[in-house]
């Protein structure tokens, strides 16, 4: 186009004069959506803010003086897209961690505290409650627990069959690992499910952690019937005491959302609720991590370490370690997810 | 230029999606919320991935554990199991961690996840909008799942639960900015993110030499607007010769001017484009603007 022409138009010159910023814009933000910043120069990547301005600015302009829709609109995608990208930047991920591990994570409990006791709770009684149901009559069993759960125990199961299970690791068929699987993605569900249900003002999440206690409950009154009751408590705290927290911070999560749905209190629903969603996945990430050394200590702690003391002793130590670095290990205030 | 906007229907329908989004530097980006289509159809395209994969898994399997009867056995249920539980609830968080904020399927649809505040993606955002896919798809799913397995006899439990279920799955429906429940806990919205071209003027493109073939009086090029213009740009670039010759024929009339020549509809209309916007865009320069056609 020559100069005669366009100085008829002051849209066309104006962006005569800036299409090659726009394009080199455009070129390196490209570039890093791709994931190769390392292909351009430190000197390109001060420029991006300049340029990004400049095109912001741009857009400004072009939306008060020039009517081509096509012109808008390509400025409004490209500022969008670099505005996301230059906003958009992480920390390195190692600052992340230790961020998360060094205060998010502890802090996230520390306000959990009072939901994570109701959910102790929850499971206590629930246990106790099916304890005493099974004690009394031993039918009750099978409508408390799930027959894959039970795996063949049972009030019927003799006491050296009970034994077998707590002391050979369950792995008569050669399907140990698969079962060990099994169990792993049963309680994440489970803990997912008590994290993702709070939203349901929190009732299901109640349930679900008392009908997980029943089924603790359950097993308990089975085998302390056989004389078994501390072999079995040996054999699930070296595991349990972690799983078990877990499960019940995944319900205290949930319970955070449910309040926060239900009784938003001086913020906005939606603020609440995105409130109180930033401290229930904090939460619910340190839950995946604890099921996972919960996993660990079941499927290698549990069918290596034959011995009822030292079971006890790692559970307890385990649970120990947990508490002490939720709520006792000091920690700076700031957090940068 | 997005074909949708030639509906008068549709149009509006666009601007009830745009959201003022202000940047530290005070400008309105004015993005589009993703409609509940594209996001379900990148959902179906990322679900497509994950099945995928775990058949590709499997059929890998396959061909290593030859012959190993058990051993395959156990480690096809610890693929199923594992790989499952973490693809669902790994393949979401990792993907929209990265730079581009989006699955393949997002990106696909050209979507992307942004923080409802404008600040940046927090990794704790995406853990919290994902971990609730398990209330909104799967439990639906494994609803429906005991529906067929219990037969008719719990058909009524089925249905309920699916229904109960149901309210989670649906909840983009029932709001203005189609937030899923997990968008609303992590204080996410998905937005719609499209790579643009910078196409050509559309007026330019008349040569500065030649006397120019049409000239239209004052009367002539104050009969429309701004809306009007859009429209004519949308057409000149679609370049479709039956609309141009409708639209042509249209402007004609409304002009006054003769069917003189009807050989050269486009030279015509972007002769009238071109016109028209150097009218409006110096009335912009004076602050008065004209809408459309009905504005005096």
């Amino acid at each position: 186009m020559s100069a005669a022409a366009s100085s008829q138009f002051a849209s066309a010159r104006f962006r005569e004069a800036r299409t090659v910023d726009w394009l080199e814009l455009e070129q390196r933000i490209r570039e890093i959506e791709r994931g190769r910043v390392r292909s351009l120069s430190d000197e390109d990547l001060l420029e991006l803010p300049v340029l990004y301005r400049a095109a912001l600015s741009s857009l400004s302009v072009a939306r008060e003086t020039s009517l081509d829709a096509d012109l808008v609109a390509y400025l409004e995608a490209l500022c969008a897209r670099a505005y996301f990208v230059l906003y958009g930047v992480q920390p390195p991920l190692w600052r992340r961690l230790a961020s998360f591990f060094g205060a998010g994570w502890p802090l996230a409990l520390r306000s959990l505290a009072r939901e994570t006791l109701i959910a102790v709770l929850m499971m206590l009684l629930g246990a106790v409650a099916a304890y005493c149901l099974v004690a009394s009559d031993p039918s009750w069993y099978h409508s408390i627990v799930p027959g894959d759960l039970a795996g063949g125990r049972g009030p019927q199961s003799s006491a050296a069959e009970l034994r077998a299970g707590l002391y050979d690791g369950g792995g008569k068929d050669g399907m140990l690992g698969a079962f060990a699987t099994y169990l792993f993605t049963h309680n994440a569900q489970i803990s997912l499910m008590c994290f993702a249900l709070g939203f349901a003002f929190g009732v299901p999440t109640l349930l679900l952690l008392l009908y997980n206690g029943c089924i603790l409950g359950a097993f308990m009154a089975v085998f302390v019937s056989k004389g078994l009751g501390l072999p079995l408590a040996a054999w699930l705290s070296i595991h349990g005491t972690t799983e078990l927290f877990a499960i019940a911070i995944a319900g205290a999560a949930g319970l955070r959302i449910g309040m926060a749905v239900a009784f938003p209190g001086r913020l906005s629903r939606t603020a609440a609720t995105a409130a109180a969603g930033r401290t229930a996945a904090f939460a619910m990430i340190g839950v995946v991590l604890m099921l996972a050394v919960a996993g660990l200590l079941e499927g290698v702690g549990r069918q290596v370490i034959q011995s009822d003391a030292v079971r006890v002793g790692i559970g307890g130590c385990a649970l120990l370690g947990w508490l002490l670095y939720f709520y006792v290990m000091p920690v700076r205030e700031t957090v940068d997810g | 230029m997005a074909d949708a906007r030639t509906a008068p229907g549709q149009g509006r329908e666009q601007d009830r999606n745009r959201r003022t989004f202000i940047t530290p530097e005070g400008v309105d980006l004015k993005l589009d919320i993703a409609t509940i289509g594209e996001r379900a159809g990148g959902f179906m395209f990322d679900l497509v991935m994950i099945v995928m994969t775990l058949v590709a898994l499997t059929l890998g399997l396959f061909f290593v554990l030859m012959g190993t009867g058990a051993v395959l056995a156990q480690a096809l249920v610890m693929v199923w199991l594992l790989g499952f539980f973490a693809l669902r609830n790994g393949y979401f968080a990792i993907f929209e961690l990265g730079p581009r904020a989006a699955t393949p399927g997002k990106r696909l649809m050209r979507l992307r996840v942004v923080a409802r505040d404008g600040s940046r993606l927090r990794g704790h955002q995406v853990v919290a909008r994902n971990a609730m896919r398990e209330l909104e798809l799967f439990l639906p799913l494994s609803f429906l799942a005991y529906q067929s397995s219990q037969g008719m006899a719990d058909w009524a439990t089925g249905l309920f639960g699916l229904l109960w279920t149901g309210i989670f799955a649906l909840f983009p429906f029932f709001n203005r900015d189609r937030l899923r429940v997990g968008d609303l806990i992590a204080g996410t919205w998905v937005v719609r993110l499209p790579r643009r071209e910078l196409g050509n003027s559309v007026a330019a493109r008349t040569a500065p030499t030649e006397q120019p073939r049409y000239a239209f009086s004052d009367a002539q090029l104050s009969v429309y607007g701004e809306f009007e213009l859009q429209k004519l740009e949308e057409v000149l670039r679609r370049n479709d010769d039956y609309s141009m010759i409708v639209v042509a024929r249209t402007i004609r009339e409304r002009l006054g001017m003769a069917p003189t020549d009807a050989e050269d509809d486009h030279a015509f209309l972007e002769a009238y484009y071109t016109a028209l916007c150097q009218r409006l865009e110096r009335g912009m320069l004076f602050g008065k603007r004209k809408k459309d056609k009905y504005q005096r």
